[in-house]
């Protein structure tokens, strides 16, 4: 398809339209408390019959008939070979006799809910996945792919222990973690791809709405039922693994996993939900 | 060996619920690996279910039948205690067998 | 939630990229061309890469423009080279135009 012309036009359009903006510039200084109601507010709003812990079940809870099909595939749900391998993972120590219980608090059982957190030494947001390779490399394994099915397993194990924990997310008094949840949420709005695509279009703007096949999920509580079992993967697939692709399918080169914006649109994404309750592994169409 | 087969069977005294979630690949023959070349078929053709030595669900399955198969069924009669066999065979001749005792 | 001239700016952009444009063909590539149109849109892709706003459009057609170039094709491999930095620029021009525009999508 030759688009030189259009896009050429395109160019020069949004050249002209770039030189007579007038920015309305908002204040700077984000304040999430007040963001989070707002965003909670938003969507409750829009989703009267919804309850709010509803939100976590993503498509679930916007169709009738899709939530029937998957309260029965509950009673047999397709990530448990997956959640198996991911405990049988978890207990198995690493070659030096350490596991994975030494390095987070409670034994690694029930603290899902606390990822992300801001690491005040590192000055850096800390996901659920780095924080897994990080004890893996610290005891001489060598890391997990943050795409692949053991990630994935392994973080099915250690969400199904924190199943009904509300998201506790913790933005500490520091400019920097105040950053960080900035770059996330900036991430979040920003338009990308070719498709040029938010992360907002659709699931601020459009969910419960159609693409192509697939029901959209709302932002409210999209990160609780992570990670999720995709009858469309054939498997169970991480965080990572799904912010890849969503890029990817609106046509932007994705970044490496666990790059700084995605950290931060988890800390973002993570911290609005606050209050909503885990429900992960999930399962998906 | 772990067994792939999950079931659950729920007898409500005059019909019986069957839930089975299996694993297994059941690669089509059409999909290509990482290094692009085809990962060759591997899916279950025969599912069955004998109860009382006869059998009340047989399913002949092809390429079209996703990864780790998922089956629900009723029949007519079939007593709590009672068991309830299922089996599979897939294209390569490799099998797997359990037995469930109905609830 | 106010978002009409960002809307309508990108309307324009959305509907410009969806037009199909028949063109009329160049007159016969060079090799020399090929290499001169490949490198301005390699440098486009690379600068939309450090603002973290690559497409992958573009990557499909910096390919196809090697493709071509590879077999001697060289009209298709100026064409497709041509395309890639074009969509390179815009890719840019997005990434400059949603550093403010994202406020307007925010929720409050």
């Amino acid at each position: 398809m030759n688009l030189r012309s259009p896009i050429h036009l395109a160019s020069a359009t949004l050249a002209l339209a770039l030189a007579t903006i007038t920015p309305t510039v908002a204040a700077d200084t984000p304040d999430p408390m007040a963001e989070a109601k707002a965003f909670r507010n938003y969507f409750v709003a829009k989703f009267p019959n919804v309850k709010p812990e509803d939100f976590v079940n993503g498509p679930y809870s916007m169709n009738k008939d899709m939530r029937r099909q998957w309260e029965e595939k509950e009673q047999f749900p397709p990530y448990e070979f997956s959640l198996d391998m991911g405990k049988e993972m978890f207990g198995k120590p690493f070659k030096n006799g350490k596991s994975y219980a030494d390095c987070f608090p409670n034994q690694g059982i029930g603290i899902r809910q606390n990822y992300p957190s801001f690491d005040a030494k590192e000055g850096k947001v800390i996901t659920l996945e780095l924080a897994l390779n990080r004890c893996r490399e610290a005891n001489g394994e060598l890391p997990l792919s943050y795409v692949g099915d053991e990630m994935a397993a392994l973080t099915a194990y250690m969400a199904f222990t924190s199943r009904g924990k509300p998201f506790d997310i913790k933005i500490p008094d520091d400019p920097r973690a105040l950053e960080a949840y900035q770059n996330g949420k900036r991430y979040f709005y920003t338009r990308r791809g070719q498709l040029n695509f938010s992360c907002a279009t659709c699931h601020v703007q459009n969910p419960g709405e159609r693409m192509r096949a697939e029901i959209l999920a709302p932002a409210l509580g999209i990160l609780n039922a992570m990670p999720i079992y995709r009858s469309e993967w054939g498997g169970m697939g991480t965080i990572s693994r799904r912010l890849v692709t969503c890029n990817s399918q609106i046509r932007a080169v994705p970044l490496e996993p666990q790059a700084d914006e995605y950290r931060d649109l988890e800390y973002y994404l993570s911290y609005v939900s606050n209050g909503l309750p885990i429900s992960g592994p999930g399962s998906r169409p | 060996m772990a067994s792939t087969i999950r079931v659950r069977a729920i007898s409500s005294g005059e019909i019986t619920e069957v839930q089975v979630l299996i694993q297994h690949p059941m690669d089509s023959g059409f999909v290509k690996d990482a290094k692009g070349e085809i990962i060759p078929p591997h899916f279950i053709q025969q599912l069955a279910f004998e109860y009382q030595g006869r059998n009340v669900f047989v399913a002949d399955w092809g390429t079209a039948i996703s990864k780790d198969p998922y089956v629900k069924f009723s029949f007519k009669g079939g007593n709590k205690g009672d068991d309830l066999k299922i089996s599979w065979v897939d294209n390569k001749g490799e099998t797997d067998t359990t037995t469930a005792k109905i609830q | 939630m106010k978002m009409t001239g960002h809307t309508v700016r990108l309307s324009i952009l959305s509907l410009a990229l969806a037009l199909v444009n028949a063109t009329s063909a160049p007159a016969a590539s060079s090799e020399a061309d090929f290499n001169t149109a490949y490198a301005a849109a390699e440098a486009a892709d690379k600068e939309a890469g450090r603002l973290h706003n690559q497409w992958t459009v573009t990557a499909e057609a910096l390919a196809d423009a090697k493709k071509a170039a590879d077999i001697g094709d060289f009209d298709r491999a100026v064409t497709s080279a041509k395309e890639a930095e074009a969509l390179a620029k815009a890719s840019i021009l997005q990434a400059a135009s949603e550093k403010e525009a994202w406020k307007k999508l925010e929720i409050r």
